[in-house]
């Protein structure tokens, strides 16, 4: 798993406080936190701050998975 | 409990929007707003917050749920003017609040967006928690912002960051609204209220004649855009595709309707 993979799952684990042991990088996000898109947003802010990157909404389009997110992040960084 | 509520202590209105489940835009706060507008003794104070009780964020736009269903319950024929007449409500209250005699804090967490943004472009100074997120996703409907918010958005910022906003219907946080100059402060979260608190009490300790001069001389009311924007939204939201996407949204399950 990617770094950026790692800190995104310990980030939303703390944030929906779930257990980070628990997640894998091929988790649908989503389903596994069950999560809203609303709760999504507050998860996009942790990550724009943590990576200091910006992520236009619609680059999340279809992006479920830790993985999916990860390299999004990775491509702005 | 959910409602519109205010108080005025020290010189200073407090407004707490807090109709779950995030303080749409329908009548039911339309009606609150007005009651306020009416009730509001500009003479009394120097400041106004307007600030959401409501977890979820401070406002999400027009409640599009109230909209959806009274297009489907009317002939097509009233449509527009059911609208209008929304419209020339709405904006009455938007413009009585970006011209109040005082000096209006908006206070931002989490979701603010559409109708919720254009809300907090009547506001003279804008605090934001590090939660909060800003957008014009109308675009995404069919229609445009039609509360007003594109004229207040040109009022305030770059043409570029318009355009970035309004043709991509991205969000934005609250260190880039800072940084484009929307907000005045970014602080950390639930720290919004009390920061707007000081601010408000700065305002308590001008001139009243410095104050609302000042703010009179550099603070217009963009009339012609205004009007030009609602005659831009009523003749886009006849065009079938708005009732398509409104349909869609109102009847989606997926929880990630907004992304």
């Amino acid at each position: 798993m990617s770094d950026v993979a790692t800190t995104l799952i310990s980030l939303a684990a703390r944030r929906f406080n779930a257990d980070a042991a628990t997640l894998t990088a091929q988790d649908d996000f989503f389903q596994k936190l069950g999560i809203d898109s609303i709760q999504a947003l507050d998860l996009l802010t942790d990550l724009e701050d943590e990576f200091d990157v910006e992520i236009p909404d619609y680059e999340l389009q279809g992006v479920v998975t830790f993985a999916a997110l990860a390299a999004v992040i990775e491509k702005r960084r | 409990m959910s409602g519109v509520s205010w108080t005025l202590a020290d010189g200073v209105y407090e407004l707490a929007l807090g109709i779950d489940p995030c303080n749409e835009i329908g009548t039911v706060m339309l009606d609150e707003l007005e009651r306020f507008l009416d009730a509001v003794e500009p003479q009394k104070a120097h400041a106004l917050i307007i600030h959401s009780t409501v977890a979820k964020g401070f406002c999400a736009g027009a409640d599009l749920r109230e909209l959806y269903t009274g297009i489907v319950s009317r002939p097509a024929e009233e449509h527009t003017p059911a609208v209008r007449e929304f419209l020339d409500r709405i904006h009455s209250v938007m413009n009585r609040l970006d011209m109040l005699p005082l000096t209006t804090i908006g206070v931002i967490h989490k979701v603010c967006f559409g109708g919720g943004f254009e809300l907090a472009l009547t506001c003279d100074l804008l605090v934001a928690e590090r939660s909060a997120r800003f957008a014009f996703p109308e675009l995404r409907l069919g229609i445009i912002p039609g509360f007003g918010g594109i004229p207040r958005l040109k009022r305030d910022v770059g043409n570029a960051v318009v355009r970035d906003l309004l043709l991509t219907g991205r969000s934005i946080n609250a260190k880039k609204a800072a940084a484009v100059g929307l907000v005045s402060q970014v602080v950390a979260p639930k720290e919004g209220l009390g920061v707007a608190r000081l601010m408000a009490k700065q305002a308590t300790t001008f001139s009243r004649d410095a104050r609302v001069t000042c703010k009179q001389f550099i603070k217009g009311l963009p009339e012609a855009e205004l009007e030009q924007e609602k005659e831009h939204f009523l003749r886009l939201f006849q065009n079938d595709v708005v009732k398509a996407a409104l349909r869609k949204f109102v009847e989606s399950t997926d929880v990630r309707p907004y992304l």
